[in-house]
């Protein structure tokens, strides 16, 4: 009773709490008001994903990626089946090239959508969840139009992808893409000058351009904190050298400035959206080679060598040369990598994926240190922060 | 690409390589190390080290060649369990400045202490505790060692080989105690491995080679297709 000091005050954040973004369970030590240490305690999404790719086929092992961060499924797919194809040193036709581009940056919007929507609705502002998901669902309808799928797409393969696009839908996603910015404009009219999402976000959860690169940050992330790196550029897969684009930066590192990053990332999706349509060439989209890819249906009604390739790809799946690649793409939310370890078999041996939001989530107590209570929930926003990437 | 911040801008003779060969030769020289434990497979540039001379060279990587290696990408490790030592730890190590990576590859063996590089790296505090939940490496001066993805409580390091890939318990909520109870895991069915395996060129076997015996008490290949 004489003691006169106060104990910090340790509080459960989540695991069940909509400002989570899933299932996190953070644990917060409070002096008052003010956070003294984050604990953030993940797993509570944790699949074994990387153990059950040690025991799948390449192939099967692919629809695995949707799972990860299930908001961009594709961006996902495309880093394993880059990775396999640098490992069987397979070549891609240009036209299956650019579908991936163009869907990789379609995924780059959907990422962006949700994202910035609903760290609106973190610090206050409700309408552009509303108004955002109406644009998600036409883009998840062209997705669904590829693949069949909504979300989880399965549609990268190695070699390509699985099918041709349908009649008709360039030019859909082309009359789309035209309407797009004005929807970017209506909600940066309700957001980028609002007085109540500034005084949320500016100067919140600020890192220096050389505490982002010691935290393992990458995509918009370490761009808001002033450095033009992005892989699609850098050390770009696909066509991505053949497209122009700008790599926007920030100057302030803080949450405001990531959340100017992403609006002005959408903006150069949508021309790179434009240049694919435009620059799409016909052609094959799946490479010829049957020892990787599969046969054309019609071919396995006459050929027995097809139906031989057909019946052997997805019961045995193709053999993988021993080595090991780490193979890396711009994912929406940073760096995405593949650590594949083939020992020439079917299966890999070992595959690791690197999630950028694996690392923003570590940061996360260095960044909310110091920091109100609230403050916490615009930095997790601001970070974009998916489980399934980060259970894995 | 834009060009760079001035603090970051690299200093030494690393910039000017230009092949995967060239890179092998400046690392060489840069890590002291002989070319030969330089592997490069696909362009991509491993270099193969002992675990006593980990910090040092990630030292060397991320100081003195122009503090260019600024970014651990990604740590890693590999279960191999044949072979002694059993694990290789893998560093991924990028250089926004020099746009390059390299991995460092680390055999350690079960019952060796690896030693946490936190002090170079901040990224490596969650990469290691999961390195320690997965694979059971221990990391010395980590400070907060706990386990990551795993439940609390959880007994096991589920990434090695010998762990089953259905895990040893299972939960479920128990109506009369009125909690969430632990059973050992009670597969309905056998887990189901099917090894599709087989030589592309086609059997190797004659029929005449099988005992007919075989054929008659082991149906399973049939069973197989069937599902």
């Amino acid at each position: 009773m004489t003691d006169p000091t106060i104990k910090p005050l340790t509080m459960n954040f989540g695991p069940q709490h909509p400002a989570a973004h899933g299932v996190l369970r953070l644990v917060l030590e409070m002096d008052g008001e003010v956070i003294e240490r984050a604990d953030p305690h993940i797993g509570l999404l944790h699949r074994g994903t990387e153990k059950l790719i040690e025991h799948k086929t390449y192939l099967q092992a692919l629809p695995y990626f949707d799972r990860l961060d299930y908001v961009s499924p594709m961006n996902q797919e495309h880093a394993f089946a880059l990775a396999i194809e640098k490992m069987l040193q397979v070549e891609v036709p240009r036209r299956a090239q650019f579908i991936r581009v163009l869907y990789c940056e379609i995924g780059r919007i959907l990422n962006h959508l949700l994202n910035l929507t609903t760290f609106a609705i973190d610090v206050g502002a409700m309408t552009p969840l509303l108004w955002g998901f109406e644009e998600r669902e036409h883009l998840m309808e062209f997705y669904e139009r590829a693949s069949g799928a909504r979300l989880h797409a399965a549609y990268f393969r190695p070699g390509g992808v699985h099918q041709d696009l349908p009649d008709g839908l360039l030019a859909d996603i082309d009359k789309w893409a035209e309407k797009f910015p004005a929807f970017i404009d209506d909600m940066e009219s309700l957001l980028t000058e609002n007085r109540i999402f500034k005084q949320r976000t500016v100067d919140i959860g600020i890192v220096t351009l050389d505490e982002a690169l010691d935290l393992g940050f990458t995509g918009p992330c370490i761009r808001a904190s002033g450095l033009p790196w992005d892989l699609r550029k850098t050390q770009p897969y696909d066509v991505y050298d053949e497209l122009e684009f700008d790599i926007p930066t920030g100057k302030t590192g803080d949450c405001y400035a990531r959340y100017l990053v992403r609006i002005e990332e959408m903006r150069q999706s949508i021309s790179i959206i434009h240049q694919c349509i435009a620059m799409m060439p016909s052609g094959p989209v799946m490479a010829d080679d049957h020892k990787v890819t599969p046969p054309k249906r019609d071919d396995m009604k006459t050929s027995m060598e097809a139906l031989i390739h057909h019946f052997k790809l997805y019961t045995e799946g193709f053999h993988v040369p021993a080595g090991s690649t780490y193979t890396a793409v711009e994912a929406p939310k940073g760096e995405f990598g593949v650590f594949l370890v083939a020992d020439g078999s079917n299966k890999p041996y070992r595959c690791k994926l690197r999630a950028p939001g694996f690392y923003f989530m570590a940061s996360m107590d260095q960044l909310s240190r110091g920091h109100m209570l609230a403050d916490s929930v615009a930095i997790l926003g601001s970070l974009d922060v998916v489980f399934g990437e980060i259970d894995r | 690409m834009p060009s760079l911040p001035k603090h970051s801008l690299p200093k030494d003779s690393l910039r000017q390589a230009e092949t995967v060969e060239e890179w092998k030769q400046h690392f060489a020289v840069a890590l002291r190390k002989s070319t030969e434990d330089i592997t490069v497979f696909r362009g991509e540039l491993s270099v193969h080290i002992e675990l006593d001379q980990l910090i040092a060279v990630l030292t060397r990587l991320k100081d003195e060649t122009g503090g260019a290696f600024t970014q651990l990408s990604d740590i890693t490790a590999v279960d191999y369990p044949e072979r002694t030592p059993r694990f290789d730890l893998i560093y991924q190590l990028l250089s926004v400045t020099l746009n390059q990576r390299i991995r460092l590859v680390v055999p350690i063996a079960e019952d060796a202490v690896a030693p946490s590089v936190t002090a170079l790296f901040g990224c490596a505090d969650w990469a290691e505790r999961e390195i320690w939940d997965m694979f059971g490496i221990f990391f010395n001066d980590h400070g907060d060692l706990r386990r990551l993805l795993t439940d609390y409580g959880f007994e096991g390091h589920p990434l090695r080989k010998d762990f089953p890939l259905t895990g040893t318990v299972e939960v479920r909520y128990d109506d009369s105690e009125r909690r969430v109870v632990y059973e050992p895991v009670q597969l309905t069915q056998e887990y189901r491995d099917f090894d599709y395996e087989s030589p592309w060129e086609g059997a190797q076997t004659s029929m005449r080679q099988i005992d007919p015996s075989m054929i008659a008490h082991e149906p399973s290949s049939d069973e197989e297709q069937n599902d």
